[in-house]
């Protein structure tokens, strides 16, 4: 790993999961509240601590302000940044620049959803009223299954993908979830029971997709002098890179081969002067399988077109594959509140380098970890935010 | 003759009052950059390539390619009365690639590269929805 000593990287102190994935009774404010004092309290922190808040669309009302207020905080720095799954990734990096320029030391980063019982759709934030595409978008039957799986559809087109090779990656998931009593599927798969599970979008099975599921978390950024003052100081996470970027048409000449990963990635290993092989442990987005695949190979830890061989070899399962992916079951089987799971990409990653995964699926000795969201839709226009993560 | 897929009222915006409006005389028009010469996808009166605002209409043949395609088994909404259906993006002769359906020919027959050419559903209210068959 790169000595990065002579640079000043915030911290990730504090993370919390809700361990909801079906919550009638509680409000979306409610939601962000508990998942807030939850990673707040890993760091050893209070809401009187935190000067910068973070939130993405998910937040109720006015957004950031409302949920300011609701939790009582007062805070000098704010980013609602909305790139969908990925927002919460890129709001590690932005709070990351904002404490590395002085304008904030304590950074709450929050999401909750309820797509299981709060009346939202199980697209998110999909809708595209008054977007200056609605109408050229919206008379086709169009839905969020069957937008990406226009993509799985021409990745197999041209790079002779398979949909047994997508499968593979549920299967992963899948070992890794049943070792997590919180996932909302906790049953291991396999191959043939993806395949013959029913044809969603083809060539997208429905096991193919991942949960809906009520939810969120919370994740704490830090300075480094409020990290080394932490009664745990040793459980802090460094941020070593991060990066970020948006995908869209083109000027209507979608390539639907790959994701807005291939710009994200290389900036995150760049500042964080490491490359994809010395990644021990990676959180990829897991909206679908074919997530995976396209993100995999954008971040370059196999050959574009290579990631159907890649997976299928068994490299995503931890632990012995050659990269350990999602070890809390993922979007795919664990969860994905708020249809929007990004910020579980990185709870997820903080547990591994901090040892703190589920003894079965904890990589060894994990000092360096990659975490990357996607937004929007792999059919039409994406967000990409990548962060790597290592020992502080 | 109509397709059968559902159709919904149009949200016709100012920016592509002329496209809609030769949709119901069966034309399916483009605007192209008048600075640069790019055929700009979706319809606006902005060039993405050049940021020019001087864009003018041209008609399109028709004619495009399937540059990938998904069949829905079973639709929500008006989609699931309709049985299987196919989205798909079009490549048109001009360059982009558009959203649309591809109906005229069974779902399980449509194949990525298959030649293409537009055919229009009616709407209540005027404005045709642009789909695709098999040549």
């Amino acid at each position: 790993m790169a000595d990065k000593n002579a640079r000043n990287d915030a911290r990730i102190a504090g993370v919390f999961e809700h361990p909801g994935r079906h919550l009638p009774d509680l409000t979306l404010p409610q939601i962000h509240a508990q998942v807030a004092l939850g990673a707040l309290a890993d760091a050893g922190l209070s809401t009187s601590d935190v000067d910068a808040y973070f939130c993405a669309g998910d937040a109720p009302g006015f957004g950031g302000i409302s949920m300011a207020e609701y939790l009582g905080l007062n805070v000098r720095y704010i980013d609602t940044t909305e790139t969908g799954g990925s927002s919460y990734l890129a709001h590690v990096g932005h709070a990351a620049a904002a404490i590395a320029a002085g304008k904030c030391h304590v950074a709450l980063i929050t999401l909750g959803g309820k797509p299981r019982t709060g009346g939202a759709s199980p697209g998110g934030s999909g809708g595209i009223g008054g977007a200056p595409e609605g109408a050229f978008e919206s008379q086709w039957g169009s839905n969020v299954p069957n937008m990406y799986a226009l993509a799985a559809a021409r990745h197999m087109y041209e790079y002779g993908t398979t949909g047994r090779q997508l499968a593979m990656i549920k299967v992963a998931a899948s070992k890794h979830a049943a070792h997590n009593p919180n996932a909302f599927l906790k049953n291991e798969v396999t191959v043939e029971e993806v395949l013959e599970s029913p044809m969603v979008a083809d060539p997208l099975h429905r096991l193919d997709c991942c949960v809906i599921t009520d939810g969120g978390g919370a994740v704490v950024v830090v300075s480094p002098d409020v990290a080394r003052s932490l009664a745990r100081s040793e459980r802090a996470v460094r941020v070593l890179g991060q990066g970020e970027a948006l995908k869209h048409s083109g000027n209507g000449r979608i390539d639907l081969t790959h994701t807005a990963a291939v710009w994200s990635g290389p900036k995150a290993f760049a500042e964080a002067g490491v490359k994809p092989s010395d990644i021990q442990y990676v959180s990829i987005y897991d909206s679908f399988t074919i997530t995976v695949l396209e993100t995999i190979e954008d971040l370059g830890f196999c050959e574009k077109g290579k990631g159907g061989a890649f997976v299928e070899s068994g490299a995503l399962e931890s632990p012995g594959g050659a990269l350990p992916f999602n070890t809390d079951g993922g979007g795919l089987c664990n969860n994905h509140p708020g249809n929007r799971g990004g910020i579980t990409k990185i709870i997820e990653a903080v547990r591994q380098v901090r040892g703190e995964a589920h003894p079965a699926v904890q990589v060894a000795n994990c000092e360096l970890a990659l975490a990357h969201g996607t937004g929007g839709n792999l059919g039409t226009r994406t967000g990409s935010a990548t962060v790597i993560l290592g020992r502080a | 003759m109509s397709s059968g897929l559902p159709v919904r009222k149009v949200e016709v915006t100012l920016e592509a009052r002329e496209l809609w409006a030769a949709t119901a005389e069966g034309r399916l028009l483009l605007p192209k950059c008048n600075d640069c010469s790019a055929i700009i996808w979706y319809p606006r009166a902005f060039c993405p390539a050049c940021s020019s605002t001087s864009t003018a209409w041209i008609e399109a043949s028709g004619r495009g390619t399937v540059y990938s395609f998904s069949i829905t088994r079973k639709g929500a909404g008006a989609w699931a009365e309709v049985g299987p259906y196919v989205i798909a993006y079009v490549e048109l002769e001009e360059g982009p690639r558009v959203l649309s359906n591809i109906v005229g020919c069974p779902v399980d027959d449509v194949r990525i590269g298959m030649s293409v050419r537009v055919v229009f559903d009616p709407t209540a209210e005027g404005p045709a929805v642009y789909r695709f068959a098999p040549e």
